[in-house]
């Protein structure tokens, strides 16, 4: 395959960048996406020319470490992670966008690569549980019923890549938020913190930049892991149970 | 590397001071309702369902036209004594039009901070441009800014009449809507700011469920044939007055 890339080059946080074309040849359509962006890297580098920077790790995708928008869509033209993307998904010929996830929260370090710390820091203001769990315990020490055990796991789901935020027209990071509080407030684990939890985290996500839910539903048609939309319904009534429980107080 | 290990994380976990309330220190749950995202669109879901409310009485009522002006003009003279006589004359009306002012108000300064801070939260738009969202969803802003200053005209013609074309009588709603849709531009005004609040309906209805933590998975096709059936039966509703007025059923 013969395909057009153009790409957003930034040299880092505080310069302008801009979109280049690049021409790659011999694609196979076999390869994953970042494979194909490898041999473009491969060919810059002989090239002497500066390669182009971009998230990876697991590319299995289960980590969350790549993002990129491709043709306007969080991820590309599949419902999966970009490093699950191939290059099948495209013709021979195709002209393919590739941009960064833009959020304010977000800032462009450089090139494709952004700063997701924002949602560490949601994460460390209410995404765990307090209690002392040592070693894996006795299966039915605490029974979960069916429902509630789905609903957790269908949230704990989330690999935080930001596909959400990237793919909302307000950068709004409800989803991947409503997952985090979602996951450990129906279980009895996470329990003793439950209005806590999504008060602050609320709270830092409002803090962090990201604007508000305005239910165009992009996010959970960009979600990789299918977090669905009702998720952010689901924790706005946490939020109203936990703001009322702390009016009474 | 062992003793290295707990520096490298606590270094990793320092990069950036967190923001924000310490933990303890939480603004007060009326605070927190005004300042957070999701209370302003508590907000904006409870007045919206308030004017939605207010909608629905309005288009029945609105549909005493077809039978005739005596009943309709009685209806006019109604919301002007309900209430009697536990309450003073217009009473009733004006705590509606109190709350319903206060429901607009409120609504309104939500949409425009929270719109604010959406446009700052997505500084930069993608080059690659694809459509997104329903055309309902997509319109929602404009949508909403047509509705305000439709209300504004709506009220100078046929409340205080300051802008009414032809005679304008106080209690006779059904000759001063027939000078109304006897215009070319008032037809045109009046339709298409319901067109506008059906769209507005369509998408607000169902997002008001999901602010107020009503929607789930199970309720959702319940919760959007609601919404949908309330913004067709409002714009139909509304619509048909002008419609009547044009074909000569209403003269």
């Amino acid at each position: 395959m013969k395909l057009t890339l153009r790409v957003w080059r930034q040299k880092n946080a505080g310069a302008d960048g801009a979109m280049s074309t690049y021409e790659v040849d011999g694609i196979s359509q076999d390869m994953s996406f970042l494979e194909m962006l490898d041999t473009l890297n491969e060919e810059l580098i002989l090239k002497g020319e500066d390669p182009v920077a971009f998230d990876h790790d697991c590319r299995e995708g289960i980590c969350g470490a790549c993002s990129l928008v491709i043709n306007g869509d969080a991820h590309g033209p599949e419902r999966t992670t970009t490093c699950q993307l191939h290059m099948r998904s495209f013709d021979d010929g195709d002209t393919i966008d590739i941009e960064p996830w833009r959020a304010s929260a977000f800032p462009v370090v450089k090139d494709l690569v952004v700063d997701r710390s924002a949602f560490d820091r949601i994460i460390q203001a209410g995404g765990y549980i307090t209690a002392p769990t040592g070693a894996a315990p006795e299966a039915h020490a605490t029974p979960v019923p069916k429902p509630d055990a789905d609903f957790a796991f269908e949230h704990a789901e989330c690999i935080g890549c930001g596909a959400c935020v990237a793919a909302c027209p307000n950068g709004s990071a409800m989803l991947f938020t409503s997952a985090k509080v979602n996951h450990l407030n129906v279980l009895p684990q996470g329990s003793p913190e439950r209005e806590t939890r999504v008060l602050d985290m609320v709270g830092q996500m409002d803090d962090e930049g990201f604007g508000g839910c305005t239910l165009t539903g992009e996010c959970a048609t960009a979600c990789p892991k299918g977090i669905p939309l009702p998720s952010i319904a689901a924790m706005n009534k946490e939020w109203l149970r936990a703001n009322r429980k702390a009016a009474k107080r | 590397m062992r003793s290295l290990a707990p520096t490298v994380i606590c270094m990793a976990l320092a990069t950036r001071p967190v923001k924000g309330t310490a933990p303890g220190k939480r603004p007060s749950p009326a605070r927190s309702l005004w300042d957070s995202t999701i209370g302003k669109k508590t907000v904006m879901a409870v007045s919206g369902l308030i004017m939605l409310g207010y909608l629905v009485a309005h288009m029945i009522g609105n549909l005493k036209v077809f039978f005739g002006p005596d009943e309709m003009n009685a209806y006019a003279r109604f919301l002007r004594t309900m209430g009697e006589p536990v309450l003073h004359h217009e009473w009733a009306l004006w705590l509606v039009r109190i709350v319903l002012v206060a429901a607009v108000v409120g609504h309104a300064v939500s949409a425009y901070q929270l719109s604010r801070r959406d446009i700052k939260a997505r500084p930069q738009k993608y080059v690659h441009k694809r459509k997104r969202a329903s055309y309902a969803t997509r319109t929602m802003r404009w949508g909403g800014i047509i509705l305000a200053l439709f209300i504004v005209w709506h009220i100078l013609d046929l409340t205080t009449g300051t802008v009414h074309p032809g005679e304008f009588e106080h209690l006779h709603p059904y000759q001063n809507l027939i000078d109304t849709f006897s215009t070319w531009y008032g037809n045109v005004i009046y339709i298409v700011a319901v067109s506008a609040v059906g769209l507005h309906v369509r998408h607000g209805f169902w997002s008001a469920a999901q602010t107020l933590g009503v929607g789930n998975a199970r309720r959702e096709r319940l919760l959007k044939l609601i919404a949908n059936t309330l913004a067709l039966v409002l714009t139909l509703g509304f619509v048909s007055v002008p419609v009547a007025v044009m074909t000569g059923v209403v003269s």
